[in-house]
């Protein structure tokens, strides 16, 4: 029978020919993301039921995000735990402050995700890694103590949503606004246990980070996973760069899978998006939202904090000055150091931003840049919810770096495109 | 007699369950003091030992933080009830060994306030004060049983023990 891509990957992780959605397995885990907000009681949990213990210390990657560097003694404290966790079990691959990142951005970049592998981590948008032909999923702290400890978690095959993405992106429309059209449209419980399968010609023309901003937010409609299939981008990205193990294995859907819904979203007919708070699903295209006053810009995050984001931002910044607070946070060191190095820093220096070090921070209130009541800010970021970035009266606007830049020139939600329309397209962008 | 504490939200998220500024802490009391604090601050004054949670569809979105199931639990809430669970938090009431109840329509089942019982062997809520009874799916047996185990640990221990018998 056919499988999806998804069927096939947990077919070959729990040791069978073939799969059907609602099934119950038993994986095998390549992969363990551990961060500095789950770790820690997952680590607790293990030594108190006598199990502590790691399956395998090549295949747990560590890095501090949410808290780094400690922003007060108690994050101080769940780093000195995940610390002595991870020496005394000699972890290979720890990333300690002045490596540790954004983990959804630093575990792809460190080249610790491969094509067809299992990767579980204890987060939510642990599904950022589905960009690489790879099933990937976020879990609590119980599970990823299970997984720790055993190298196997129970999984229920999950039934696949494919979306179908064409047309060519036009200037200032990037992966942001095609994953808020997508939610806007299925809701933010619209792929609730399911996986999203990305498929179409508009992704060629995508880079891994672009499609790593998809997949990352396919919780935000609720899916178990987001998954994009195999081409020439991915192993182009891939080669050279992975750690340990450097085979892999490509999996992709048989062309007669089935699925339980099929959509089409046409990119060129795609404007900016914004998503209102207080869900992800309450996106409007720019057209009907600019000119609504925004007190900070928030330019990061596992979502749109990587290189490519920080230099379309700087496109638009260049010569200009932000009005409002403009964060902007490089996701990891390399990042960073890249942003120095192309001079994006530079520019935002020049423009009046402040450019941070690697973190998580203000995307989920944690510190570097709280809101006070009543202040709306327009981030990069993946949730808008009620108090996310800080006082429970404060507001989130989602949208991407372009979108965020342009709005920080402003001072108001702003058009990205009238700033970027003399970028050159790419020759393959021509209209059929 | 516990009592029903409904919201007539659906997707009530982990943010607003227990607010990332409290997730320093992996204690369960100290959680506990701000449970759905950025959804009704009064919460954690009102609700008596047992008291349940109503709400509507995918309760629980968002993170992956089990500090939401900690929360509520530290609060002594003995279930909640929601017409549907977003995945991660439905797995982490699973694993945790709290029981999450998945109702279609609860909300017009249920009135805040109702004083009710639950019958988890059984699968039934007795709404005592509308005279009810509501039936309601139990967990899959493989869900149950680590439920019954009293979390996913404790259930690798017992399946770890009797392997090596």
């Amino acid at each position: 029978m056919p499988m999806t891509i998804t069927e096939k990957i947990l077919a070959k992780a729990s040791g069978h020919k073939q799969l059907m959605p609602g099934e119950l397995i038993d994986a095998n885990i390549d992969i363990v993301m551990c961060h500095d907000v789950t770790t820690p009681p997952a680590i607790s949990m293990l030594q108190q039921h006598g199990l502590d213990r790691v399956f395998d210390p090549d295949k747990i990657v560590v890095t501090p995000d949410h808290f780094q560097p400690a922003k007060d003694i108690a994050s101080a404290e769940l780093h000195k735990r995940l610390d002595t966790w991870a020496r005394r079990h000699r972890i290979t691959y720890y990333y300690k402050v002045g490596r540790a990142g954004v983990c959804h951005a630093l575990l792809p970049e460190q080249g610790h995700i491969r094509p067809g592998e299992v990767i579980v981590g204890g987060d939510s948008h642990t599904c950022t890694y589905g960009a690489f032909a790879a099933f990937s999923t976020g879990i609590g702290s119980t599970e990823l103590a299970a997984a720790i400890a055993t190298g196997r978690l129970w999984f229920k095959v999950p039934a696949s949503m494919r979306f179908v993405l064409t047309g060519d992106l036009p200037a200032g429309v990037f992966s942001k606004d095609v994953i808020l059209e997508v939610i806007r449209r299925i809701g933010t419980d619209g792929a609730l246990y399911k996986a999203m399968e990305f498929v179409g010609p508009a992704l060629a023309q995508m880079s891994m980070e672009a499609r790593m901003t998809m997949t990352n937010m396919a919780i935000e409609a609720g899916a178990k996973s987001g998954i994009i299939g195999f081409d020439e981008v991915t192993r182009q990205y891939l080669a050279g760069r992975l750690k340990g193990k450097t085979e892999y294995t490509v999996l992709a859907s048989d062309p007669e899978a089935s699925y339980v819904s099929e959509d089409t979203i046409d990119c060129s007919r795609l404007e900016p998006m914004v998503a209102f708070p207080h869900l992800p699903g309450n996106g409007r295209p720019i057209g009907e939202c600019k000119g609504l006053a925004m007190d900070q810009a928030y330019i990061g995050s596992c979502t749109n904090g990587r290189i490519e984001d920080l230099r379309i931002a700087a496109r638009i910044l260049k010569g200009r000055q932000v009005v409002i607070r403009t964060l902007v946070v490089p996701a990891t060191p390399s990042i960073w150091k890249q942003a120095i190095d192309e001079k994006l820093a530079e520019v935002f220096y020049d423009a009046g931003c402040v450019v941070a070090a690697p973190t998580c921070g203000a995307c989920l209130g944690g510190f570097m840049g709280i809101l006070a009541a009543g202040e709306r800010c327009v981030s990069t970021t993946n949730r808008n919810f009620v108090g996310r970035m800080g006082h429970p009266k404060s507001e989130v606007y989602l949208a991407s770096p372009a979108t965020a830049a342009a709005s920080a020139v402003e001072g108001k939600l702003a058009d990205p495109r009238r700033y970027l329309q003399e970028i050159e397209k790419p020759k393959t962008r021509g209209k059929k | 007699m516990p009592r029903a504490h409904v919201y007539k939200r659906d997707h009530i998220n982990t943010d607003e369950i227990i607010p990332a500024r409290y997730l320093t802490t992996d204690v369960e009391a100290e959680l506990a003091k701000h449970c759905l604090e950025d959804l009704d601050v009064a919460f954690v004054k009102k609700v008596g030992p047992g008291d349940v949670i109503v709400a509507g569809d995918d309760f629980g979105c968002g993170s992956s933080r089990e500090h939401a199931v900690w929360s509520i639990r530290g609060a002594r809430v003995g279930a909640v009830i929601a017409q549907s669970f977003a995945r991660i938090f439905y797995r982490n009431c699973i694993n945790c060994g709290f029981y999450p109840i998945e109702l279609p329509g609860a909300l017009d089942k249920i009135g805040d306030g109702d004083q009710v019982e639950i019958d988890f062997e059984k699968g039934l809520i007795r709404n005592k004060t509308q005279g009810t009874q509501i039936k309601f799916t139990p967990l899959p047996d493989f869900a149950l049983a680590i439920v019954q185990d009293g979390g996913l640990l404790e259930h690798i221990k017992k399946q770890e023990a009797g392997s090596k018998k």
